[in-house]
């Protein structure tokens, strides 16, 4: 065995560097192949990809079944499959060279520029001869943000140390405290920066403010209980059917009155729905609660009479402010303190409460971290064994987790009953759940910090995507790129996954404090496995 | 009791279907512990492939004779199906192996949505009719009652699903049971290091495992498509939590358990659907689910699982 890395003498080097170490030596003389040149090696990788890539999209991108008169036809096309083969060949390539492969500066430098010249060349092919200038001109723009985005990438990822350098300590704090300053500015920041715009902006502020809300409130029970739940929906949906119900049946109830019944109901149905799954963890726990999603689900799509079935809910009241109606006219709010009406007034009426609604699930649970219940939730999470043998109370723990995250949840289901005026069980699918638990996973479990940034890059950005008229100019008049959302979705959520499987923000701060207040890593900290 | 046994028919028919998708969740759960949560969707994939590749062969190809073409897109689409089920696996799983276990089963939510989506946007969002295209039956027994004369019929597509269904569950338990591949496979779901020490390539073994999960997947995507002639991107997920539910029933990890599960599941839910309400046939199949876990967590053929401390 040849060693190219020099042998450490002093004793004590921090724990792992002898992995680190070994992980560094090339592979045993007798176990490497016959060495080919890296670029060899590299395009027989993407040849591999790419014909992989082929054969997964042949029935899919080459041939498409459509419904016409008399029957299936099958429509073809081909020129969409070679595209997608030659991204995946040059894309491959271009990783490989960059990444895995030790590869010379001229080569790289090469190979990066076949890639970008392919990419001009795929978007010259497509486009109508009028526009072939511009789209060379797209695709070599794409190929340069793509090549520089992957630079970047390997650099960070070869020179730990600048990245390390990223994370300020108390960044986290600093980052909080900026975030609730702009979010308390936000609607007027909006009015004054994008007066066109701003009714958009703080519907889309409300949207993410709602998912912010909810993934704090899944928090408590993924994140700090450490119970995978799969079906939160359910709350969700309790919320929001008890104040649609409510307010239908009877006059005298509006928000304020139906908002803490919802999440008294709601908090009922999280013990109700928690209590046969107290034995159950991990896995196990995930799937019987998604499957009591399904139920309550199917239940409200097929109880017609009470529920109004697949047609839903509608004429649900708006949320007033000590009984003033954001309306047009007499009575209403702009009259009453002689203000000018515009409807943007009630959207940053809206926005206020779930803003004010979200700040409380936060204050209420990094309270509760504090208290015994929040103490006994994470000391749930690392180890439930130890739970019991300390006397901890595991039934009650586990019921106070469901319930008060359910609360949060029912909360947030009858916000969004007002805003939307309108619910039906489409709202309430599994894809919500799964949306809630990527944004807790991803943001990191157990941090707070995390959930906003999560909700901001997912939701947002899923959001962004109707507003990229720009795109279809480049891909085309019949791209649409909203049907892509959910597909970008799906891979943003693998892709984050991989990379930082412990979430974006990978550091946690301890809710029981030693002398002095440290950060610890996300690694250190028990995630919902029940063990 | 005519009735009863038209029920029973239509049930098994079903169950075959559960049950060949419940043993693609069983063996990977089996093997490295996790729900392969894009499972389902892998089955509609595979249904979307069958469907492809029977109006490539009738259509453009042109060939007529139907046994010849139901061979074809049985071995086409097991071959193309499997190369899904195997990309899934690379991308998603292997990354996150020795990860907590929470990760795999977020990126298997977020592969499950990406193949939904990847269908809807290549294939349309509208449901794919077929035309029943293998008809007729054998009629068994006849009945009459009140309501008229009712008859017992064992069509020649449900002989055909059961029959299939029953060849390959052979082929597949001597595959596991016979070959040094269901060793490795074994050795595996006992101790992947060990297995690993003893020169079993694990990484290798858990990909096989994976594509052969997807082959049977498509075989159910075949028989979905032909007996109830439609497809959508979205049959995956309630197929999906179904055949969970099935191998769960059956006993988690246990292959024979997963038919028979399976089976259970496709009565039950014919059952329910012909004597209560057909709207809430969905709600039976996921309270078995939660009280079969509550209750029995390891299932009728499964083995209990030790606390570890």
């Amino acid at each position: 065995m040849t060693s190219s890395a020099s042998q450490p003498t002093d004793t004590n080097h921090p724990e792992g560097a002898q992995l680190k170490r070994e992980r560094r030596l090339p592979a045993p003389d007798h176990l490497s192949k016959k060495t080919a040149h890296p670029l060899q090696a590299a395009i027989k990788d993407a040849l591999i990809a790419a014909a992989l890539a082929g054969m997964l999209g042949f029935f899919f991108f080459a041939i498409r079944t459509d419904i016409a008169t008399g029957g299936l036809v099958i429509t073809t096309r081909w020129m969409l499959w070679i595209v997608s083969v030659l991204l995946v060949f040059f894309g491959r390539l271009l990783i490989q060279v960059f990444i895995l492969d030790p590869l010379a500066r001229g080569l790289k430098i090469t190979v990066a520029a076949a890639f970008v010249a392919a990419l001009m060349a795929i978007f010259m092919l497509n486009a109508s001869s009028g526009e072939l200038f511009s789209s060379a001109v797209i695709g070599f723009l794409l190929g340069i943000a793509a090549v520089g985005i992957l630079s970047l990438v390997v650099r960070f990822r070869d020179d730990k140390e600048a990245a390390a350098n990223l994370a300020v300590p108390g960044l986290g704090k600093w980052v909080g405290r900026i975030l609730f300053v702009f979010a308390v500015i936000l609607p007027f920041f909006f009015m004054y920066m994008f007066p066109a715009r701003d009714r958009q902006f703080i519907d889309l502020a409300i949207l993410i403010m709602t998912y912010i809300m909810l993934g704090w409130g899944l928090n408590i029970v993924v994140g700090l209980a450490g119970l995978l739940d799969l079906g939160y929906v359910a709350f969700y949906a309790v919320g929001a059917y008890s104040f649609a119900l409510l307010a239908t049946h009877f006059e005298f109830i509006g928000f304020w009155v139906a908002l803490p019944l919802a999440g008294l109901l709601a908090a009922f149905w999280g013990v109700i729905l928690g209590f046969p799954v107290l034995r159950l963890r991990g896995d196990y726990l995930a799937i019987v609660t998604l499957a009591f999603g399904e139920i309550i689900r199917v239940v409200l799509l097929n109880w017609y009479e009470f529920t109004g079935g697949p047609d839903g809910l509608s004429g649900i009241p708006k949320p007033t402010l000590f009984g003033l109606e954001f309306k047009r006219g007499e009575g209403g709010f702009a009259d009453y303190f002689g203000i000018e009406y515009d409807s943007i007034q009630r959207f940053i009426f809206l926005y206020y409460i779930i803003f004010v609604l979200a700040i409380l699930t936060n204050v209420i649970t990094m309270r509760l971290r504090k208290m015994p219940v929040g103490r006994a939730w994470e000391a749930l999470r690392e180890d439930e064994i130890a739970c019991r043998s300390l006397g901890i109370n595991t039934t009650n723990t586990k019921l106070t987790a469901f319930a008060i995250g359910a609360m949060f949840g029912g909360f947030a289901g009858s916000f969004f009953a007002t805003r939307q005026g309108f619910i039906s069980p489409e709202s309430f699918t599994f894809l919500e759940s799964a949306i809630i638990l990527a944004i807790v996973v991803l943001g990191g479990l157990g941090s707070q910090i995390g959930v906003v940034i999560a909700s901001v890059v997912m939701i947002g950005g899923i959001e962004l995507l109707r507003n990229l008229d720009f795109l279809q100019a480049i891909f085309g008049e019949n791209f649409e790129p909203t049907q892509y959302r959910m597909l970008i979705f799906g891979l943003a959520m693998v892709l984050i996954m991989v990379w930082k499987p412990r979430g974006l923000i990978s550091s946690r701060e301890p809710s029981a404090v030693f002398k002095e207040k440290k950060t610890i890593g996300a690694d250190m900290v028990g995630q919902g496995e029940g063990h | 009791m005519e009735y009863l046994i038209q029920q029973l028919i239509n049930g098994l028919t079903l169950g075959s279907i559960y049950g060949l998708i419940a043993i693609g969740y069983t063996m990977v759960y089996g093997i490295i512990g996790m729900i392969n949560f894009a499972h389902g969707d892998v089955f509609m994939v595979g249904s979307f492939i069958a469907l492809a590749v029977f109006l490539l062969l009738t259509t453009v190809l042109g060939m007529t004779f139907l046994p010849i073409v139901l061979l074809l897109v049985l071995i086409i689409s097991m071959i193309f199906t499997s190369s899904w089920g195997w990309i899934v696996e690379r991308l998603a799983y292997r990354p996150l192996r020795g990860s907590f276990r929470l990760a795999p089963l977020i990126t298997a939510i977020g592969m499950s949505i990406v193949l939904q989506n990847f269908v809807q946007v290549t294939q349309g969002a509208r449901v794919k009719p077929l035309p029943p295209q293998i008809s007729g039956g054998v009629t068994l027994m006849e009945g009459n009652t009140e309501a008229g004369t009712i008859v017992v019929q064992l069509s020649y597509m449900q002989m055909i699903i059961i029959g299939l269904t029953f060849v390959l569950m052979v082929a597949f338990s001597l595959l596991i049971s016979k070959t040094p591949l269901g060793r490795a496979q074994r050795s595996c779901e006992q101790d992947q290091k060990m297995a690993s020490l003893l020169g079993v390539n694990v990484d290798r073994t858990i990909s096989l495992t994976f594509v052969m999960g997807a082959a049977l997947a498509s075989v159910a995507g075949i028989m979905f498509l032909l007996l109830y002639g439609v497809v959508d991107f979205y049959i995956g997920f309630l197929a999906g939590v179904k055949a969970f539910t099935a191998a769960v029933l059956g006993g988690i990890g246990s292959l024979p358990g997963a038919m028979l599960g399976g089976l259970l599941i496709g009565l039950i839910e014919t059952l329910w659907s012909g004597y209560f309400t057909v709207e809430y046939k969905d709600v039976a199949a996921f309270s078995i689910l939660a009280i079969v876990l509550i209750f029995m967590p390891s299932g009728l053929l499964g083995k209990p699982e030790v606390e570890k401390v």
